[in-house]
């Protein structure tokens, strides 16, 4: 069994911290800029150029991205030979609220939801555990702001829907999202599972690269087809109008049961941030 | 045309009418942050005939809770936050004399009849570029309401402060015509 200290594990989160909220993934910068080359509106054009400048400024001043640095969430993926010397859950969410404070990001915390009476805090985020098969711990941090989050949804459909139907449904969930959830957007798409594995699906999906591709090609079909109807919808890049609504879609599925096909939905801003850590 | 037009505060109507929607505006002067909390305590004043801690007349309210500001800079990261919380308070403070407000996202029509008959206007500026927009913040002074933290009411001086025209006095709006192209 090989034993990782709190330390290594603070650190590493910390760094995450850091890094998700002040560097916009390779991958969302690549694909902002291949937007800007292909959008058709001029104000579009210059959103976009915004955006790119803002990640620029943000990576050069050790500045947050957006001033809602969210809830931070956590995936960790623990092999079946790997012991942590302290308590995983509770290690990483100390250690995602101290990195927090120490880099100046805003406490955007709510205690408690219905009474609000507590005062605003930096702790704690979501923390998802996964034990898989090996000897390393690996980490994904994923601040997510509520802007985006807020529009996310969720339905329980007929096992006998038609495929339209569901298509129909996460593109108007896009729509609906409109100018206040900061597009352009990267969809995140959770089908099958429980109601529960469908939403985490959803938000899992959105950790995926946009330059990588669906291995399944059926879903990656379904993906270009989606995509290209978002763009459609003209919402355009922070809701002025364009081309360019969504930046990527992507579809994580797993079984459910015969009777049931949960389909969930995962906006996220343009400000996709995520950062990765093997340990 | 210029790519820009640019503006100073205090904003006069008179400045304000020949704005169009779509239009993009550089801001210099000053811009009153205030979201949720701090529009509420606004609206209960005014409906108790209260007077405000600071004069809205011919100001602009930026709907904002900026980041705390890292050592040697005016603040840290901050952009718009969704401006359709403020909406129910809105109609308020275009009474109490508000000229404009800077936010991102769609506005209630009882908000856009109001911004008509005040002949105010609606500015979103970048969504999600609170690190650009920080550079375009001078210098930061607490006005109100302090125990509120970043929801407090600060006046942030401004120079070329980037915004974009989203509801004009005559009620134009961009959101609406976003989707027609
Ligand atoms: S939705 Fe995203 S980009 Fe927009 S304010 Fe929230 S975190 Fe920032």
């Amino acid at each position: 069994m090989r034993v990782i200290a709190a330390r290594t594990v603070r650190d590493a989160v910390e760094r995450l911290v850091l890094e998700a909220n002040t560097r916009l993934r390779p991958d969302v910068r690549a694909a902002l800029q291949t937007a800007a080359a292909r959008e058709k509106k001029k104000i579009g054009r210059a959103m976009l150029h915004a955006v790119a400048e803002n990640a620029r400024v943000a990576a050069r001043e050790r500045l947050a991205i957006c001033q809602d640095t969210g809830l931070p969430v956590v995936f960790a993926e623990i092999g079946h030979r790997v012991a942590v010397a302290e308590p995983l859950v509770e290690l990483i969410k100390r250690a995602a609220a101290a990195a927090y404070r120490r880099y100046f990001f805003r406490a955007s915390i709510q205690p408690d939801p219905l009474r609000r009476e507590k005062k605003m805090s930096y702790f704690p985020g979501v923390v998802h555990i996964d034990i898989v098969r090996g000897e390393r711990l690996r980490l994904w941090l994923l601040p997510k702001g509520f802007g985006c989050e807020n529009k996310s949804q969720l339905r329980m459909f007929n096992p006998t829907a038609p495929l339209a139907e569901v298509e129909n449904f996460i593109v108007e969930s896009v729509r609906s999202a409109g100018a206040s959830a900061c597009p352009p957007f990267v969809v995140g798409v959770g089908i099958g599972g429980t109601q529960d594995c469908a939403a985490l699906l959803a938000k899992k999906s959105l950790l995926r690269r946009l330059n990588v591709r669906n291995r399944d090609q059926w879903l990656a079909g379904l993906e270009e087809r989606l995509l290209r109807r978002i763009n459609a919808l003209g919402v355009g890049p922070f809701g002025f109008g364009g081309s360019t609504t969504a930046l990527g879609v992507a579809v994580l599925e797993q079984p459910t049961h015969i009777a049931g096909l949960p389909v969930a939905v995962n906006i996220s801003c343009h400000a996709l941030r995520s950062a990765q850590a093997i340990i | 045309m210029a790519e820009y037009i640019t503006i100073t505060t205090p904003v006069s109507r008179t400045m304000l009418q020949p704005l169009a929607c779509g239009q993009q505006v550089r801001l210099n002067g000053i811009l009153y942050t205030a979201r949720d909390q701090a529009h509420r305590r606004m609206a209960q004043l005014l409906a108790g005939k209260k007077k405000l801690p600071f004069s809205l007349e011919n100001q602009i309210i930026y709907y904002c809770g900026p980041n705390p500001a890292p050592a040697g800079r005016a603040v840290g990261a901050c952009g718009p936050t969704t401006s359709g919380r403020m909406d129910a308070f809105t109609p308020a403070l275009l009474s109490a004399g508000m000229a404009a407000m800077v936010g991102k996202g769609e506005r209630s029509a009882a908000v856009i009849a109001a911004i008509r008959r005040h002949r105010a206007v609606y500015f979103a500026t970048y969504s999600g570029c609170g690190a650009l927009l920080s550079q375009h913040v001078q210098a930061v002074r607490l006005v109100c309401f302090g125990d509120l933290g970043t929801e407090a009411v600060y006046a942030f001086a401004v120079r070329d402060f980037p915004l974009i025209v989203a509801v004009d006095a005559r009620g134009g709006n961009i959101y609406e015509q976003a989707g027609q192209a």
